[in-house]
């Protein structure tokens, strides 16, 4: 085995055998899984059960608020003060107070609540109150009330990705969870593993093995086996929260499925426009898995998995060479830090520019971010489940590959002279004055 | 016949020179002491000759060939500043740094045992190095050192942190691999075991070799004519003599130190003394190396 080779040995085993490598691998599917189980749960369940008091002075709207899962109502033909008592005493979440209105001009319809309404809960009763009101205008001008029902239509917009391999039904819902997951676990990735080499050259630095070391490997061997060996264990975890998500998601994911099919079959008839509104409502949630699940299928998924290791890798790379030269800078982790923000800058600014990016996945912006080596894993990620031309896709790679090579290279040049300085106070001066070096 | 050569090193950084036209023979199977004040250049040279840096002019020659990175593997090197990875066990740690010298596995691995052995490490061999006493973790550094059987030693500074009993084992240990045909270059500001171990020696001081030589020869040439005598009655400068210091001894007579100003030789010294008091003892006051050190740093920094 050569030198290079035992270096990486070394610096993988040593961390894949530690016990908070063992334990984070093993959380780290949980905390997934329990976090996609939040979002389902939350998708799902809008918090407890609202109980509501309706006081129709119109008696226009006898018929329309339904109980549901979210809410349950109370029409009541008491006055507005006894119902404000109620509300104080804590019989009910909120009073809804609804005047003689005139349907051309409905005015003075009030809610009363001890706490500010949920934005969601004052939308759909008014949502309610306007839908009763058109179809009062329309039967006032002689439709049907069965004519008003056919009226009724759902339409879910199937978007069409047109792209070389032909007609595809795509999923923006789905290839926007994809990118912002694989965007995100990069970014992640880049920071934890970038941290882990940052630490370990310190570790060297500071408890001065570098010196035994570096009598038997070349600075630039070092360097580059502690990166890849660090690679490796980041990789290996990975590869075993992916599995292991797998294996806890459908375990979750299954018992969630099966409530939402119960749901759907206990759904009562569809007489109540109204009421199937609310039920929609109900619905997304398991809409929501539903499409993520169909955009795995209509999304180009080998393309994503090939493109995803590849940036995973590189921008690792990238980032990782520098994390070990800052390293090699400084004589303390508390000394990393200023040196940390230029380099994590370009990284951070990838994860806000991200929902510019989801506006337009092809615009100018996002090409141009995915161009540029420094941003180009975290925002071709996100480009890439919307369908990327190849070319872009290939260039973007290419420049990557020529980004981390630069890098690196930079990155090597202070290594070497920084490794063995020791208690100078370092800036950037200091840092271009041991790049430009000669050995 | 010589094992290491330097030639006219030199090295500049920026600001200062570390080392100045600095050429040194090693003789093959010496025990050379490398002399020198905090920031004299000793570090810089011994980082040279490991390859770690390189320098601005001159070279480094091994057994007549000038040294490549390859051959470093033929050095071993202890560090001053000891570091080895705190959470790696012992046995662990030593085969790494074994087989990053080149060593094959089971060859690493029956050394360690063996060394681990001779140094009254073997229960610890499965003990992470920071769970060692600092004593223990300095025998393993100096196994690392050794273990692949340089024929070249550098050990700066080995007694640092050591218990007089485990000094004495890693001075027998020393002293062994140069029977066994080692070379050992030895960085120190400690000089007692310079005196005791060092056959060869060499002062570096502000970037400059200022001395070099076998050590009897040096002490030799840094005789000055100084005597100790221990006598009963009152010694008195004269023509012949100097008196430096006189106090009383340990059993009753007086010590003195005397300077001959004379170019007669102890004898006749001797006989001037005995013609002004009772002579019990007469020893001519060789320097040691501590003071041929501290003469020649001071003297050197004031010029």
């Amino acid at each position: 085995m050569n030198k290079v080779g035992l270096i990486i040995a070394r610096e993988y085993l040593s961390r894949v055998r530690k016990k908070s490598f063992i334990i984070m691998t093993l959380l780290g599917p949980l905390l997934f899984g329990g976090f996609f189980f939040f979002i389902g749960w939350s998708a799902t369940e809008s918090g407890e059960t609202k109980h509501l008091q309706v006081i129709d002075e119109s008696g226009m709207f006898e018929a329309v608020f339904q109980d549901s899962k979210e809410m349950t109502f109370d029409y009541s033909t008491g006055n507005l003060d006894a119902a404000k008592r109620d509300l104080e005493d804590g019989a009910y979440d909120g009073v809804l107070y609804i005047p003689r209105v005139d349907v051309e001009n409905p005015e003075g319809v009030t809610f009363y609540a001890q706490s500010n309404p949920s934005i969601s809960l004052v939308h759909s009763l008014s949502r309610k109150l306007e839908g009763e009101i058109e179809n009062e205008k329309l039967r006032r001008s002689g439709i049907d009330k069965s004519v008003l029902d056919e009226l009724k239509a759902d339409v879910d917009i199937a978007t069409i990705n047109l792209s070389a391999g032909g007609e595809k039904e795509s999923s923006s819902v789905g290839a926007t969870v994809i990118g912002y997951v694989a965007s995100f676990l990069i970014y992640i990735f880049i920071f934890v593993y970038g941290t882990q080499c940052m630490r370990g050259v310190v570790e060297e630095k500071t408890s001065r093995i570098i010196e035994v070391v570096i009598a038997s490997v070349k600075p630039f061997q070092l360097m580059m086996g502690k990166v890849i060996g660090i690679a490796g264990v980041g990789l290996t975890q990975f590869i075993l929260w992916i599995l292991l998500t797998m294996g806890v998601s459908s375990v979750v994911g299954g018992a969630f499925m099966d409530d939402a099919m119960k749901a759907q079959q206990q759904r009562p008839g569809m007489e109540e426009v109204a009421a199937a509104q609310a039920e929609l409502e109900e619905d997304s949630g398991g809409d929501f898995m539903a499409k993520v699940a169909g955009a795995v299928e209509s999304i180009n998924l080998p393309m994503v998995v090939v493109a995803f290791l590849f940036f995973f890798l590189a921008g690792y790379l990238l980032y990782g060479a520098l994390f070990a030269a800052i390293g090699s800078a400084v004589d303390s982790d508390a000394d990393a830090q200023q040196f940390m923000l230029p380099v994590t800058m370009p990284l951070i600014v990838a994860i806000v520019m991200l929902t510019a990016v989801l506006n337009d996945p092809n615009g100018s912006l996002a090409f141009w971010m995915s161009m540029i080596p420094f941003t180009s894993p975290v925002v071709m990620m996100m480009r890439v489940p919307f369908g990327v031309p190849v070319w872009q896709l290939a260039l973007s790679m290419a420049l990557m590959v020529g980004g981390f090579v630069f890098t690196v290279w930079v990155a090597s040049r202070i290594y070497r002279i920084g490794i063995l300085m020791h208690g100078t106070k370092v800036n950037y001066k200091v840092l271009a004055k041991w790049f430009m070096m000669k050995n | 016949m010589e094992l290491l050569q330097v030639e006219g090193l030199t090295k500049r950084y920026a600001s200062h020179t570390a080392l100045n036209d600095v050429s040194l023979t090693i003789p093959k199977g010496s025990i050379f002491g490398l002399l020198g004040p905090n920031g004299a250049g000793k570090t810089t040279l011994i980082r040279i000759i490991t390859r770690i840096i390189e320098q601005d002019q001159g070279r480094v020659m091994l057994n007549g060939e000038e040294i490549t990175p390859e051959m470093v593997r033929l050095i071993g090197y202890l560090p001053e500043e000891r570091g080895l990875y705190k959470k790696m066990k012992v046995g662990e740690q030593l085969l790494y740094l074994a087989r990053l010298k080149g060593l094959s596995r089971p060859d690493a691995v029956a050394k360690i045992k063996s060394w681990l052995k001779r140094l009254e490490l073997t229960p610890w061999h499965n003990k992470a190095i920071e769970d060692l006493s600092k004593g223990m973790a300095q025998k393993v550094q100096f196994i690392a050192t050794v273990l692949h059987e340089p024929e070249l030693i550098i050990l700066d500074e080995p007694f640092s942190g050591f218990d007089p009993v485990n000094a004495n084992l890693i001075k027998d240990e020393i002293l062994q691999l140069r029977d066994n045909g080692a070379t050992v270059i030895f960085s120190t500001h400690r000089m007692e075991s310079v005196e005791e171990l060092c056959d060869h020696i060499a002062l570096i001081n502000q970037s400059e070799k200022i001395l070099d030589g076998k050590k009897v020869d040096i002490k030799q040439a840094h005789k000055n004519g100084t005597f100790i005598v221990e006598h009963e009655g009152q010694l008195t400068a004269g023509a012949d003599y100097e008196l430096l210091t006189s106090a009383p001894g340990e059993v009753g007579y007086t010590r003195s130190v005397i300077k001959d100003k004379t170019d007669g030789g102890p004898n006749n010294l001797l006989r001037v003394l005995m013609g002004e008091v009772e002579i019990h003892s007469f020893i001519e006051k060789v320097p040691t190396i501590n003071e041929i050190f501290i003469q020649k740093v001071k003297g050197g920094n004031h010029e």
